[in-house]
């Protein structure tokens, strides 16, 4: 889709007053069917993801599998030389079943340590960042979504988009400077 | 929701006289503060150039830090014998105040983990600096272990790496365990924390007005976009890394305090070491949390935020933990007098009338059980002077345990023989007042250049975050774009 001057459109946006009406309006676009589409705050808004149709966040997910690796790192970092390779008694400590409690603060550590880490690039990975640029930045407004502006974005690419359906749409649900937001 | 004037304000006309309206919590941001005043407020701050007393100030840390390091490279390059260590004291200052600054980092955590999973909003305010301070604590901290070693450029050997001697690590000893949860503390601090100031360096980004901020804070807000589909996931990762730094602040202090439980030595034989080693390091990083933001709230003019019932409920937090470290404290007379144990009865009486008996005195009976007391009372806990009074004294008391717990211990334990006592060197000194010089210089950096409050969390704690609040002015239209006027 493209502009009577030529720019590929991205998609329409709407400016809200407010946290509520944001809301409000989320709840419209996602009974009206539209699925590419998105909603953006200064804040995470307690309740947008029902109000937008989403589920829960898979993340744990990738986490519990990162915690698992850990604890299977320490277990065998642990096993591999104090028990099986280089076996040595240092204290008087035995080198058997006895002394493997003395193995559990670091297998904590590492599951902990490997959790935190896939918690870390499972949310930039899955949120699509980092990036160095989206359309959304191309709107002059949109500086403000980090300040206290919230805004609703329909992209053009969703199957339901019709500049006049989505413009309708937007300023029925209280959005206002309703804007095309060009791709580049 | 806590703290928030939500739907009464706006029912009051409905309700009928009979139905009890619920009572109001005392708001957490004052003054009826908007979303723009709050980043306005908080970007602000690391906006514009930096002020007379920053670079006063930063000058003398940064040359006390420039002079603690000096000491740490005579260290390095003479030995450890620049340090007042011989027998039978063979660690004094260095393991004091590794774990003295260990500890301070520990509130940092407790702040932004363990009082987020149990929703208290008031962490909002303070959970930023709070995180920055345990960052920086943890790097003045890993300073004396790793240079207590005495061939640093032998540490290497911690790490379990294959090398030709076919000599691992002792993955039994707590020391080897203090080096997995310390260097894990310390990654997962700097994940948390990083986390969590995303959203806000976008802010930073979007308020940039020259080139080059544009461009360092555009990359290290990674092209955040408050989008509600990069919230979704981000609320997972924020809360299930809160999950995971609560056992780890609370594994990370009962791993320091196994170095000292696990050995034979009377005072430090004690199952007790872990939960008095952790209710003293909440106790003293609240008191260091206090100490920089009573300061930090005044300058920058935070007082909207930072108010007089965040300043009452750390307070609160001080005197819960100061009583559970007297608690710690009297146990372990009791224990000694009860267990019979010789040796135990009298390293504890050494502790009262032996030679360092005015740490004891002073630091332990009057700084840490006795001055915390003065917070049961509501007037005291709204005093910023007597406030600041009591971390002060906090802040000494912690370190001064930590002296009686390791020296004490170790200057006189089974043959009186080989008693001894420590006497610090200038070494000593200087590069425990260095590491001040390193802590107040980054932290100082971190106010000069981060938001020290996280703006995007304090927003959620106004009432009109909340999308089931009706604004009165709902209709009106949207603002220009450009900065509020306050």
């Amino acid at each position: 889709m493209r502009t009577p001057s030529g720019n590929k459109v991205y998609g329409m946006g709407a400016e809200f007053p407010s946290a509520s009406s944001l809301y409000e309006a989320a709840k419209r676009v996602r009974d009206a069917g539209f699925k590419k589409w998105d909603v953006h705050s200064p804040f995470p808004i307690h309740g947008m993801d029902a109000a937008m149709g989403l589920g829960k966040s898979w993340l744990s997910a990738v986490v519990l599998v990162g915690g698992i690796t850990g604890l299977l790192t320490a277990v065998i970092l642990e096993f591999g030389p104090s028990q099986i390779i280089y076996p040595l008694i240092v204290h008087g400590k035995p080198v058997d079943w006895r002394t493997v409690p003395a193995f559990f603060p670091i297998m904590f550590e590492l599951t902990i340590l490997f959790s935190a880490f896939s918690a870390f690039f499972a949310v930039l990975t899955m949120n699509g960042l980092p990036r160095w640029n989206h359309p959304v930045f191309n709107w002059r407004r949109f500086s403000r979504a980090t300040n206290d502006g919230f805004f609703l974005v329909i992209e053009a690419r969703d199957p339901r988009f019709t500049e006049l359906e989505a413009r309708e749409l937007l300023e029925q649900s209280g959005g206002q400077h309703v804007t095309i937001i060009h791709e580049e | 929701m806590d703290g928030a004037i939500t739907a009464p304000d706006v029912i009051a006309g409905e309700a009928s006289a009979s139905v009890t309206k619920p009572l109001q919590r005392v708001p957490l941001v004052l003054n009826k503060r908007n979303f723009s005043w709050i980043t306005e407020r908080i970007a602000g701050a690391v906006e514009g150039s930096a002020p007379r007393w920053w670079w006063v100030t930063f000058a003398i840390t940064s040359m006390v830090a420039m002079f603690g390091l000096f000491c740490l490279g005579y260290q390095i390059s003479t030995g450890v014998g620049t340090w007042g260590l011989n027998h039978p004291v063979g660690w004094a200052w260095d393991i004091t105040n590794f774990v003295f600054w260990i500890g301070i980092g520990h509130a940092g955590t407790l702040i932004s983990a363990i009082l987020f999973l149990l929703r208290q909003k008031w962490r909002t305010s303070i959970n930023r600096s709070a995180e920055a301070m345990t960052l920086f604590a943890v790097i003045c901290a890993a300073i004396f272990p790793g240079v207590h070693v005495g061939r640093v450029w032998m540490a290497w050997y911690l790490a379990p790496l294959p090398n030709n001697y076919g000599i691992w690590p002792n993955f039994r000893s707590p020391l080897l365990w203090d080096v997995f949860a310390v260097s894990t503390y310390f990654s997962v601090s700097v994940l948390f924390w990083y986390t969590g100031l995303i959203p806000d360096l976008a802010t930073l980004r979007d308020r940039a007005t020259t080139k080059i901020k544009k461009l360092l804070y555009g990359i290290f807000a990674v092209g955040w976009r408050g989008s509600n589909r990069n919230w979704r996931h981000y609320e997972m990762a924020y809360l299930l890394l809160a999950g995971l730094s609560t056992p780890l602040v609370l594994s990370v202090h009962s791993v320091v305090s196994f170095d000292f439980a696990t050995s034979i030595i009377p005072t430090w034989h004690s199952t007790i070491f872990p939960p008095y080693f952790v209710a003293g390091a909440i106790f003293g990083g609240f008191a260091m949390v206090l100490t920089l933001l009573v300061p930090a709230r005044a300058i920058y003019k935070l007082q909207d935020i930072i108010t007089p019932q965040h300043i009452d409920k750390m307070a609160k937090v001080i005197l819960l933990t100061g009583s559970i470290v007297s608690y710690a404290y009297a146990m372990e007379f009791f224990v000694a007098w009860y267990s019979g144990n010789q040796y135990e009865k009298f390293a504890f009486y050494n502790r009262i009338f032996g030679p360092y008996w005015w740490y004891w005195w002073v630091g332990m009976l009057f700084c840490n059980c006795l001055s915390p007391q003065l917070f049961w009372f509501k007037r005291f806990r709204y005093n910023i002077y007597v406030v600041y009074f009591v971390c002060m004294c906090v802040n000494a008391g912690m370190w001064f345990e930590r002296f009686i717990i390791i020296v004490g211990g170790l200057h006189r334990d089974f043959l009186p023989s080989s008693w001894g006592i420590f006497i610090p060197t200038w070494v000593d000194i200087w590069t425990f007042i260095g590491t001040f010089g390193i802590f107040l210089s980054l932290f100082l950096l971190f106010i000069r250049y981060l938001p020290m409050i996280a703006m995007s969390e304090v927003k959620i704690v106004l009432p009109e975050a909340n999308p089931h609040h009706a604004l009165p002015d709902e209709h009106h239209p949207v603002a220009a774009v450009g900065k509020e006027r306050h």
